[in-house]
């Protein structure tokens, strides 16, 4: 008795805390959602209305009829094809490099996963603000490119869905390499040598042990780089320009110039929706799978 | 001829095994690719020049002084240290609860409690934001300092909540019994046995907890009234409107208010391993 006493008052402070400054605040985003929009922004409270998901997918004509619109659409699919492909391209690069790292001597490896974290800890928005200096017109890739005789024009890189997906990428490099560094580091590395002693060469090692092995690192790095990717904001808001929109950016419209709550909190709740399936997709998979070791 | 040539030793060609081919210049061209950003921020918030952002026009602190000087600037950053500290304070001792809850034997529900511990993490920061503004204006919060340092404390939570729940995971039960044994009441064993032995614990999770809340752009974005605001989006505003040279030097300061206190607890976590 005691000691349920002892520990629902040692959990009540985070319960409480997060139940009433995020679930709580999940739960009435999902209400604004249904809500009617006022006609001055806000919301109309007791008017429940679907005209929230009817506008992502239809729009009224002039005589009020509804048509498709495929312009939100657009939108999520620009979010969905950036976030996977950041998501292969930190996978080809990050899972090389957390090869690497994972076979050098130990006390080496902390050095290296501790300067891979540095620019993860870093502010997202000066990691992203960074790319303006390099990828402007004018700026220092321009610079050197022009300095070298490989171009004399600008390399109009900045503004195009191409630097929001250099801005991700790197971004979330590091969200790839640590949960394979971390599947690798504790493999067991007799196996490894069993394969080699069997006459495998370093790519058949890797193919038919390494990866396998891994596998749930290289997942759990895809989910940690694409969920975010997928709700990213500041990359896209400061890379992308007004062309590559992403769906971070629709929903801040919607609390911004358009003024248009219920439509953003029904964009957002939809993004919560993907982000919870795709996460509960995961932990399906692995449940049972994961205490194996 | 034939007769001088060397035969090469047999042996350290077992050594190779452990080096996949290309995996080495892949990394190196990634660490390259992490920092040239970096590298390249901070050296131009030492040019002296103007208009251009991308050449060095010869050394100069000029965009520090002028930082220094600007006192909305100013007035940002103090505010942003007033929130990290006071989010990192509530939060960690929110965590430090949480986690020795958490830590002793299994119980019913706690899959749930944990999920929802780490629910902070999972939830998008842009559906975050958003939510908590809808809750902060239709309970009617005024947005402001107090507001962002709410927010700022459900994030921190889990991110100190980590780091202590590791390090209570790896401590002796043995230890508590001992004190009991000798007639420690549970506070006192508190006190005395668990604290100095998971403190390494709780100084890494507050350091992540105020690294996260200074760093954050997208909450703070959303819930900030137009009085207050924290230094990261008075950043992004002044980005978004184009870019000046003093953006370079403050962004450095930035970076490295994190890379000081993340070196700190490196080294720390080194020393208590």
């Amino acid at each position: 008795m005691m000691a349920v006493l002892r520990r629902v008052g040692l959990l009540a402070p985070s319960m409480v805390t997060i139940g009433v400054l995020l679930i709580v605040p999940l739960g009435l985003m999902a209400v604004v959602s249904t809500l009617e929009r006022g006609s001055t922004g806000g919301v109309v409270w007791g008017r429940h209305t679907a005209d929230a998901y009817v506008q992502f997918l239809f729009e009224r004509d002039l005589l009020g009829r509804l048509v498709v619109n495929t312009d939100y659409l657009h939108i999520f699919g620009r979010s969905f094809a950036l976030a996977a492909i950041t998501t292969v391209v930190t996978l080809i690069v990050g899972y090389p490099m957390a090869l690497w790292i994972a076979f050098q001597p130990p006390r080496r490896r902390m050095l290296l996963i501790f300067i891979v974290t540095v620019p993860f800890w870093t502010n997202i928005l000066v990691r992203n603000y960074a790319w303006i200096l390099l990828l402007r017109n004018d700026g220092v890739i321009d610079w050197m490119l022009i300095k070298l005789g490989l171009t004399s024009h600008p390399i109009d890189v900045l503004y195009t869905p191409f630097a929001t997906g250099i801005g991700l990428t790197y971004s979330f490099l590091p969200y790839m390499v640590l949960p394979i560094y971390v599947s690798l580091e504790k493999l067991d590395r007799r196996l490894i040598e069993a394969a080699f002693d069997l006459g495998a060469d370093h790519w058949r090692a890797f193919r038919r042990v390494i990866l396998p092995l891994s596998l749930p690192g290289v997942i759990g790095g895809a989910i940690l780089v694409f969920i975010p990717g997928l709700g990213a904001f500041i990359s896209p808001e400061l890379l992308g320009g007004g062309k590559s929109m992403m769906i971070g950016s629709l929903i801040q419209q919607q609390f911004g110039q358009s003024r248009n709550w219920p439509f953003g909190a029904a964009l957002a709740f939809v993004l919560l929706v993907l982000v919870l399936l795709a996460l509960s997709a995961h932990t399906a998979r692995y449940r049972g799978h994961g205490v194996r070791r | 001829m034939n007769g001088s040539t060397l035969v090469p030793p047999v042996a350290p060609q077992r050594l190779d095994l452990w080096r996949f081919p290309l995996t080495r210049s892949v990394a190196i061209a990634a660490f390259v690719y992490l920092y040239v950003p970096i590298v390249a921020l901070v050296v131009l918030s030492f040019s002296a020049g103007d208009s251009s952002l991308a050449r060095w026009e010869g050394f100069s602190v000029r965009w520090y002084i002028e930082v220094f000087n600007n006192s909305d600037m100013l007035r940002a950053m103090r505010n942003s240290l007033i929130v990290a500290s006071a989010a990192t304070v509530a939060g960690t001792v929110i965590a430090t609860m949480g986690a020795l809850a958490t830590s002793g034997p299994r119980f019913r529900l706690q899959t749930a409690i944990e999920a929802m511990i780490a629910l902070p993490l999972i939830v998008p920061d842009i559906v975050a934001g958003i939510a908590i503004l809808l809750f902060f204006v239709l309970v009617g919060v005024p947005l402001g300092i107090f507001s962002i340092m709410l927010a700022h404390t459900v994030f921190a939570i889990p991110f100190a909540y980590l780091p202590i729940r590791a390090r209570l995971a790896g401590l002796d039960p043995a230890l508590a019994e001992a004190a009991a044994d000798l007639y420690a009441t549970p506070s006192r064993s508190f006190r005395r046995i668990v604290l100095p032995l998971i403190w390494p614990g709780i100084a890494a999770g507050a350091m992540l907890a105020f690294i996260s809340s200074l760093g954050d752009v997208v909450i703070s974005y959303f819930v900030s009234g137009p009085g207050a605001t924290t230094l990261p989006v008075y950043v992004f505003g002044m980005v978004r409107m184009g870019v000046t040279p003093a953006v370079n030097a403050i962004s450095t300061l930035l970076m490295l208010a994190s890379v000081a206190i993340l070196t700190v607890s490196y080294l720390l976590g080194r020393r208590f391993q």
